[in-house]
C-alpha cells in the first residue's frame, strides 16, 4: 500500500542537537583561546612552561615554606646562618612583618597614643566611603567635612599638645601613617593649586600666563627628589633667620608643589577639551569670568579628566615613598630601616619586608585605579562619539 | 573672552566705573601679581643673603675647581679619583645618569612593546600574564622596585667564590655581573669604520629602494641587505686584518673574579627596576595606540588583499605610532627623571654625586641650580628629538 502522506519534506521538526564536542564547552574555548593556530599553540606552551617554572617556587616561598610567627631571627635563618631551619631552606619571613607590624603602621608614635591615629583612620574611612559611593546624598556637606574640617581635627588629634593630649613631635611619626598623611595633604593641596595654575596658563593675561608656564614646566622637568632636596636644604635658607620648619612640613610642601604642576597639566587638558561654544554661551549669558569658570567650564572640564586626576593621585601616592631618601620614615623607609635590626636581620628579611610594603602600596593604588575606571564608565554621558 | 568691547547702540553708554573694565582689570591684576611675586622674590633673596652671611658661607661656582676628596664607585668613561675636582665628579654623575637612562629606555621600550602587544593577543593565557605584569608593576612605587632588585635579589646572590656561572663566560654574584671584555688589537679600528660604512650604506640603499618602488613598484629586500651591511662589513674588516679582536675572560680567583668587565649591583638594580617599571606604562600606551586604530583600517587592508603581516606593518603600526609617540616621550622623560632614585642605593648618578657635594660644601643653591639646568636640558633635548620624530611620523595631509 502506498501511504497517503506523500510529502517530500519532513513534516515534523528535528530535535535540536548538541553541537559536536569540538564546538562547545571547554574544548571550544580552548580551541579558540589557546590553540587557535600553530603559533598560538606554541605561545600557550611557552606560557605554561613560564608559569610552571615561576609559580610553584613562588607559592612555596610565599606560603608553604614561610614562617608566620616567631620571636627573633633564628626562625628565619638556616642552621648555618645561626638559626633553626634546616640548611637549604628558603621561605618568606612573615614573622618579621608580624613582629614589626605596629612599627610599619605607626612608626615610633607612642604606643599608648595609637588610639589617636586609629581614630583619625576611622574618621577618614567613614567620611571617604560615602564620598566615593555616588548614590549617597549630602555630597557637598560630606566633601566640605572631608576636605576642610577633617584635616583640622586630624591635625589636632595627631600632633596633640591641646585639650590634654600629649604632644607627639613629627620625627616620631612613621610607617603607613606618614605615607597617608603626605599623600592626603598632597592630594588636597595639589588639586586646587593645579586648577589655579591651569586657569593661569590658559589666561589671556601674558604675565600671569608666563609665571604659570615657567612654574609648571620647571617643576615637570626635574625629578621629585631634587624638589625634595630643595625643600629640605633650601627652604631654611629662604626663611628669615631663626624661623625653622618642621621636616615633615618641608616634605609636604615639596610634594604638594610637585604634584600641583602635574595636576595643572591634567586640568589644562580638560579645559582644552571643552568646546568653544561653552565659553561663548557662558559669555552670552552675561556671566563673569569666575562665574563662568565655576559654573560652566570647570564642572565639565574636571569631569572629562577624572581618570587622569586619579592617575596623578596614584603617582603622588607612589612618589611619597621618595621621602625616605631625605631620611624620613614612611612605610617603605620604616620597612627598610628594620632590615638592619639585629634582632631580625636574615637573608629572607629584605625580600619579605619589601613584598609586604609592595603589597600595601599595591592595594591602595589598585583600588584607586579600579575606582577611576568605575567613575569613568559612570560619567561617560555620551561625550565620546 | 572678556576683552570684547560692547558699545550699546542708540543710547548713551552707561558710565561704568573704570574698575569694571575687563582690560583695566587685567592690567591691575598683572601689576599686582608682578608686585607680589617680585616682593616675594626679594624677600627670599634677602633672607638667603642674610642667612649665608650669618653662616659665613661663600657662594658662587668657584668651588667646582676644588678637590672633591670622595671616591665614585662607577666611572666607566672618565678617569676619576678622589683627587679630581668637583666639576669632574659632576661630569661622571651626568654621564652615569645618561647611561642608565639610555639603556633603560631601550630595554623598557622592548619589554613594553612585547607586553603591550601581548595584552591584545588572541591567546587567553598570554593576555592574562601580560595583564598581571602591567597591574603589578604599575601599582607599586619605582623606589620599591629598585630596592626589590637591590636588597631582595642581587644582594642575596652568592659570594664571589660561589659565583653563578652563566653561558658565554659570564658570572653573577653579589658584587655584580661579570662578562668578557673585548680587547681590541691593532687594526680593530677598521671594524668600526666598517660599521659606520654599513650604517651609511643602509641609509643609501633604503632611499634608493624607496625611490625604485615609487617608480616601478618593485620591492627590494632592504632588511636583509641592512643586516648584511651592518654585520658583514665589520666582520669583513676584521677578517682582512686577521681578527685582531680577543676577549679578556673573567676568571674565578680565590676571593674575587679577575679580569673581564663588571657591572655593579647598583647599576643593575637601577637599570632592571627602571626598565621593568616603565615597561608597564609603555605597554599600556602601546595597547591604547593599537586599539586606537580603527578596525576598518585593518579590514580595508584585508579587503585589498594584504596578509596579516603586511597589514600590521604597513597599515596598523604607522597609524598607531602617531598615537603612541607623544605619551611615549613623556614616559622616556619619566624614566630619565626616575633614574635620580639612584641616590637611594648609592649608584653615583647626578643627584647622588650632587648630594655628596652638597653635604661636603653646603653649596645647596649652586648644586640645585646645576641639577635644574642638567635635567631641564635633558628634558628639552628629548622633547625636541621626539617632536622631530613625531613630525616625521605624523599624518601628511594634502
Amino acid at each position: 500500500m502506498v501511504d497517503s502522506n506523500l510529502s517530500f519534506v519532513r513534516s515534523e521538526m528535528l530535535q535540536e542537537q548538541t553541537p559536536p564536542l569540538a564546538e562547545r564547552g571547554a574544548v571550544k574555548w580552548m580551541r579558540t583561546n589557546l590553540f587557535a593556530t600553530p603559533v598560538d599553540t606554541a605561545l600557550t606552551i611557552f606560557a605554561l612552561l613560564l608559569i610552571a617554572w615561576f609559580l610553584p617556587p613562588m607559592i612555596r616561598w610565599l606560603f608553604i615554606e614561610a614562617v608566620w610567627t616567631g620571636p627573633d631571627r633564628s626562625v628565619c635563618s638556616t642552621v648555618a646562618q645561626g638559626g633553626i631551619q634546616p640548611d637549604g631552606w628558603s621561605g618568606a619571613c612573615w614573622a618579621y612583618v608580624n613582629a614589626n607590624f605596629n612599627q610599619f603602621m605607626y612608626g615610633r608614635y607612642p604606643i599608648e597614643e595609637h588610639w589617636r591615629v586609629n581614630l583619625v583612620g576611622i574618621m577618614f574611612v567613614l567620611l571617604l566611603i560615602p564620598l566615593l559611593i555616588p548614590k549617597v546624598p549630602y555630597k557637598v556637606a560630606n566633601a566640605v567635612t572631608f576636605f576642610f574640617i577633617f584635616p583640622i581635627v586630624a591635625f589636632f588629634l595627631l600632633v596633640g599638645g591641646w585639650f590634654g593630649l600629649s604632644y607627639v613631635e613629627t620625627p616620631l611619626w612613621g610607617g603607613l601613617l606618614v605615607t597617608l598623611v603626605i599623600s592626603f595633604v598632597g592630594i588636597c593641596v595639589s588639586l586646587p593649586l593645579g586648577i589655579v595654575l591651569a586657569l593661569g596658563r590658559r589666561s589671556k593675561m601674558p604675565i600671569i600666563k608666563m609665571f604659570c608656564v615657567i612654574f609648571i614646566e620647571t617643576i615637570r622637568g626635574i625629578p621629585l627628589i631634587t624638589v625634595l632636596f630643595m625643600a629640605s636644604y633650601m627652604l631654611p635658607l629662604f626663611l628669615p633667620p631663626g624661623v625653622t620648619f618642621d621636616k615633615l612640613l618641608r616634605a609636604l610642601i615639596g610634594v604638594a608643589l610637585f604634584a600641583s604642576a602635574y595636576m595643572a597639566e591634567v586640568v589644562r587638558g580638560g579645559l582644552q577639551a571643552i568646546p568653544k561654544g561653552q565659553y561663548e554661551g557662558a559669555d552670552s549669558l552675561g556671566l563673569g569670568y569666575w562665574q563662568k569658570t565655576r559654573l560652566i567650564i570647570l564642572p565639565q572640564a574636571l569631569k572629562l579628566v577624572i581618570p587622569s586626576i586619579v592617575n596623578t593621585f596614584i603617582g603622588l601616592f607612589k612618589d611619597t615613598s621618595l621621602v625616605t631618601i631625605i631620611s624620613m620614615f614612611d612605610l617603605l623607609g620604616t620597612v627598610r630601616q628594620h632590615f638592619s635590626d639585629a634582632n631580625w636581620a636574615s637573608p629572607q628579611t629584605p625580600m619579605s619586608g619589601l613584598i609586604f610594603a609592595g603589597f600595601v602600596f599595591w592595594i591602595f593604588c589598585f583600588g584607586m585605579s579600579r575606582y577611576s575606571i568605575f567613575m569613568e564608565n559612570r560619567l561617560d554621558t555620551g561625550h565620546k562619539r | 573672552m572678556a576683552s570684547q568691547d560692547i558699545t550699546p547702540v542708540g543710547r548713551d553708554s552707561a558710565k561704568v566705573s573704570i574698575l569694571y573694565d575687563p582690560k583695566i582689570r587685567g592690567y591691575i591684576f598683572q601689576a599686582v601679581a608682578v608686585l607680589v611675586i617680585a616682593g616675594f622674590g626679594y624677600w627670599i633673596v634677602n633672607n638667603t643673603i642674610t642667612n649665608l652671611q650669618r653662616a659665613r658661607l661663600a657662594s658662587g661656582f668657584g668651588f667646582l675647581d676644588g678637590r672633591s676628596g670622595f671616591d665614585i664607585s662607577s666611572s666607566p668613561y672618565l678617569t676619576y679619583s678622589s683627587d679630581s675636582t668637583y666639576l669632574q665628579a659632576l661630569w661622571v654623575g651626568i654621564l652615569n645618569t645618561l647611561t642608565v637612562a639610555f639603556v633603560g629606555i631601550i630595554t623598557a621600550t622592548i619589554i613594553g612593546f612585547i607586553i603591550g602587544i601581548g595584552r591584545l593577543s588572541h591567546n587567553w593565557l598570554i593576555r592574562k600574564i601580560c595583564t598581571v605584569y602591567v597591574e603589578v608593576f604599575r601599582n607599586v612605587p619605582p623606589l620599591l622596585v629598585i630596592f626589590f632588585w637591590y636588597s631582595g635579589v642581587l644582594s642575596v646572590l652568592p659570594q664571589a667564590r660561589q659565583s653563578i656561572g652563566l653561558p658565554f663566560n659570564t658570572f653573577l654574584n653579589n658584587r655584580g655581573f661579570f662578562f668578557p671584555a673585548p680587547v681590541f688589537g691593532d687594526g680593530a679600528w677598521l671594524a668600526g669604520v666598517g660599521l659606520l660604512v654599513g650604517i651609511a650604506g643602509t641609509f643609501l640603499v633604503r632611499r634608493w629602494a624607496y625611490k625604485r618602488q615609487m617608480a616601478t613598484g618593485q620591492q627590494f629586500p632592504v632588511g636583509w641587505t641592512a643586516l648584511g651591511l651592518i654585520v658583514g662589513l665589520p666582520l669583513l674588516a676584521l677578517a682582512v686584518k686577521g681578527f685582531p679582536l680577543s676577549f679578556d675572560y673573567p676568571v674565578l680567583g680565590a676571593f674575587n673574579l679577575k679580569g673581564g668587565m663588571q657591572v655593579g649591583p647598583e647599576f643593575m638594580s637601577l637599570y632592571l627596576a627602571l626598565s621593568f617599571y616603565t615597561a608597564s606604562f609603555i605597554a599600556e600606551i602601546v595597547r591604547a595606540g593599537i586599539r586606537g586604530v580603527g578596525k576598518g583600517q585593518s579590514e580595508a587592508a584585508h579587503a585589498l588583499g594584504l596578509r596579516a603581516g603586511p597589514t600590521t606593518r604597513l597599515v596598523v603600526v604607522p597609524q598607531a605610532m602617531r598615537i603612541i609617540i607623544p605619551p611615549l616621550t613623556s614616559q622616556y622623560l619619566n624614566l630619565t627623571k626616575n633614574s635620580s632614585l639612584a641616590v637611594a642605593i648609592g649608584y653615583p648618578d647626578l643627584v647622588a654625586v650632587g648630594g655628596t657635594i652638597l653635604n661636603q660644601t653646603n653649596r645647596s643653591i649652586e648644586v640645585v641650580a646645576i641639577w635644574l639646568v642638567v635635567y631641564l636640558s635633558i628634558s628639552v633635548l628629548t622633547s625636541l628629538f621626539m617632536n622631530w620624530f613625531n613630525a616625521k611620523m605624523a599624518l601628511v595631509e594634502r
